[in-house]
């Protein structure tokens, strides 16, 4: 995940000259936060910030917790993490993948200080990594449009070409496909996490391309902004609720919610039962929620659409299950054959039916 | 690929709101730079300026306090920039840079509690008659009024610069300072002058961001506009009319770009991302031979 930031080195400096002061107490637990992003960008930091909130909410005056924000992934990433783990912290999360190697080198050095990376596939014995399965709630997203769009027409913000907005893209065909055969993807690559006005124009190039949902996975509300503006067209929210765009254009939503595992894993610290292990959460443990379907969605569709909710929730249904191609028309799953974790982390690859290829 | 999905109309008319934030910033640096400073806040400035007027139009409902808002806060950060280089002497490219910085941490802290508001409407204006004409009144006179002011302000430059005794002051002052001073004219009250002029315009561009474009308040929202914009002030020769032809050349680009994404044209995406940088810098090279103001970026002083 490149969320470069050309000025982000100086704030970072900044921040870090305020977070030398001396830690207050000795007993409490120090945990550590790297952000990629400004806390305010109302998506991917801000709720990891809400759920570094909720860590102190839940402890009190037992827990210290200090954070970084827009710390560009590098090496100015490796000193950050470093000078938390000199500071006294006990537990660091990074919440980027680009992150990965840093963390690895960084927990090398302090094998004392337990390291928790979200989005990676690299462990060590004081480096567990965490992540979610965004791709249901982008199934249930896939579900709502392929049933309300009128043009067939489905407009795809991407950010990366990288498995997890693969997986998302291919989650919501799927879904789309099944409920109204006649759909279409029209995918548009923006390069960027975060550029509203990039964003903006990129839906806005959908829309007036016949597009009427607009399925985005970068992180600003800019595309809300456009489809509110064009009128008949609907949206989701992306990582954080966004309803202040509800009920129209923003019909639903998918919420990263690391609050429960966040409490749990400084809890475990506490106890003293930390060990390194490999989380992968869905909408079933409450890592990724769907945001209230709002009253723009007919009644029908609504139920539908909480009906996958649910059985996702509770394992009766995987968003990726056979019979399903890959896009050149070679077979993938077997009827009712579901596609494996490890497939599913690295997938590069379209399922049939979408039209364009992936950058490589 | 199915290139009959993009309409040609909508891709000109948008291509006039994608182009106007960056000419707006750039129009303000070149009469910065002709004045002989280099000024390199105009991100700060822009990210300042969309804040001040997106916080003033949703407290006052209207869009256009929140312009001028925009503009006087622009203008204010700017000339924080112009005590320190002109009265102080410090170095403009550090300063500069400075401004940028402090900028973007400022705005983020005065946009505190503006995250998630929706801006007032600014409303297209439909001009009569011309606005009624089959294809060109679509793409040309069916737009916001900031798209027109950004037009009147290049062409109010080209006008100032070359036409009107201050401009040839102005660019005096920017080819050789030392002449200017011996001929008797305020070298600092003129680089002030220009550098508040540059801060209220880069204020301007980063309003249309926060209130036409996006529109709303998001930290880091300009991304790297500013930079853009001093680019192509150097790409276009320091001449108004070739900035013109860059910023609506970045835009339009910017917007085929997405529009070819989403046909499905099958020319690999990178290449297709990196085209709106490539397009503006071959072609505004090709026809360049803009030479730089003699005294950029040096420092002033009157014993010296």
């Amino acid at each position: 995940m490149k969320r470069r930031n050309l000025l982000a080195s100086g704030v970072a400096a900044a921040a870090l000259a305020t977070m030398g002061l001396p830690a207050l107490a000795q007993n409490k637990t120090k945990v550590g936060f790297v952000y990629v992003g400004p806390v305010g960008d109302g998506g991917w930091t801000y709720e990891h910030d809400q759920a570094r909130q909720a860590v102190e909410a839940e402890f009190g005056d037992a827990v210290e917790t200090v954070f970084v924000e827009s710390v560009p992934e590098g090496p100015d990433a490796e000193r950050v993490m470093t000078q938390m783990a000199l500071d006294g912290a006990d537990l660091i999360f990074t919440t980027s993948f680009g992150y990965m190697d840093p963390t690895i080198n960084v927990a090398a050095k302090f094998p004392d200080v337990k390291f928790e990376h979200a989005t990676g596939y690299k462990q060590a014995d004081n480096v567990s990594v965490y992540s979610a399965r965004f791709y249901e709630g982008r199934a249930v997203q896939g579900y709502i449009a392929g049933s309300m769009t009128k043009s067939n027409i489905i407009g795809y913000i991407g950010s990366f070409p990288i498995p997890e907005v693969i997986r998302g893209i291919n989650a919501a065909y799927i879904q789309a496909k099944k409920v109204n055969p006649d759909v279409e993807f029209k995918i548009v690559w923006a390069y960027t996490w975060f550029d509203p006005a990039k964003e903006a124009e990129a839906a806005t190039v959908l829309i007036e391309q016949g597009a009427d949902v607009i399925l985005q996975h970068t992180d600003s509300t800019a595309p809300q902004a456009a489809a509110q503006a064009a009128g008949n067209v609907i949206t989701f929210g992306q990582a954080s609720d966004m309803a202040e765009f509800a009920p129209m254009p923003r019909v639903s939503s998918i919420i990263d919610n690391w609050a429960p595992y966040y409490i749990a894993r400084t809890k475990a610290v506490m106890d003293g039962t930390w060990t390194s292990t490999s989380t992968w959460d869905g909408i079933g443990a409450g890592m990724v929620g769907i945001g209230e379907i709002s009253d723009a969605v007919p009644a029908e569709v609504k139920a539908g659409a909480e009906a996958m909710r649910d059985a996702i929730a509770a394992g009766e249904m995987h968003p990726f299950t056979g019979p399903l191609n890959k896009q050149d028309g070679s077979a993938w799953l077997a009827d009712g054959e579901t596609a494996d974790d490890g497939t599913l982390a690295g997938l590069n690859f379209y399922v049939e039916g979408i039209v364009g290829d992936i950058p490589q | 690929m199915d290139l009959s999905s993009i309409n040609p109309i909508l891709l000109l008319a948008s291509l006039m709101v994608a182009a106007t934030p960056i000419l707006l910033a750039a129009i303000g640096e070149l009469v910065v730079e002709r004045a002989g400073v280099l000024n390199l806040g105009v991100e700060g400035m822009m990210i300042t300026g969309a804040v001040c007027g997106f916080a003033f139009a949703t407290i006052t409902g209207s869009p256009w306090l929140g312009f001028v808002a925009a503009a006087l806060g622009g203008a204010a950060l700017s000339l924080l920039f112009g005590v320190l280089t002109q009265y102080l002497l410090t170095n403009q490219v550090a300063t500069g840079l400075a401004l940028t910085l402090f900028g973007l941490g400022l705005s983020a802290l005065i946009g505190q509690g503006y995250i998630g508001i929706k801006a007032p409407a600014f409303p297209d204006i439909h001009v009569p008659l011309l606005g009624d004409i089959p294809v060109i009144g679509p793409i040309i006179f069916q737009h916001d009024p900031m798209v027109y002011i950004g037009l009147a302000l290049v062409a109010g430059t080209y006008w100032f610069l070359h036409k009107t005794r201050g401009g040839l002051i102005l660019r005096a002052v920017g080819e050789n300072h030392d002449a200017a001073h011996a001929l008797g004219y305020k070298v600092i009250k003129v680089r002030l002058l220009a550098i508040m002029f540059g801060g209220a315009c880069a204020g301007l561009g980063g309003a249309y961001l926060s209130l036409v474009r996006v529109p709303q308040w998001t930290e880091g929202m300009t991304a790297g506009a500013g930079w853009i914009a001093l680019a192509i002030v150097v790409f276009a020769g320091w001449k108004p009319w070739r900035l013109l032809l860059g910023a609506y050349l970045f835009g339009g680009v910017t917007v085929l770009q997405l529009n070819l994404q989403a046909a499905g044209v099958a020319v690999p995406v990178e290449y297709l991302s990196m085209s709106p940088y490539l397009a503006t810098i071959v072609v505004l090279v090709i026809m360049s031979s803009g030479r730089a103001p003699g005294s950029l970026g040096r420092i002033f002083h009157a014993s010296r």
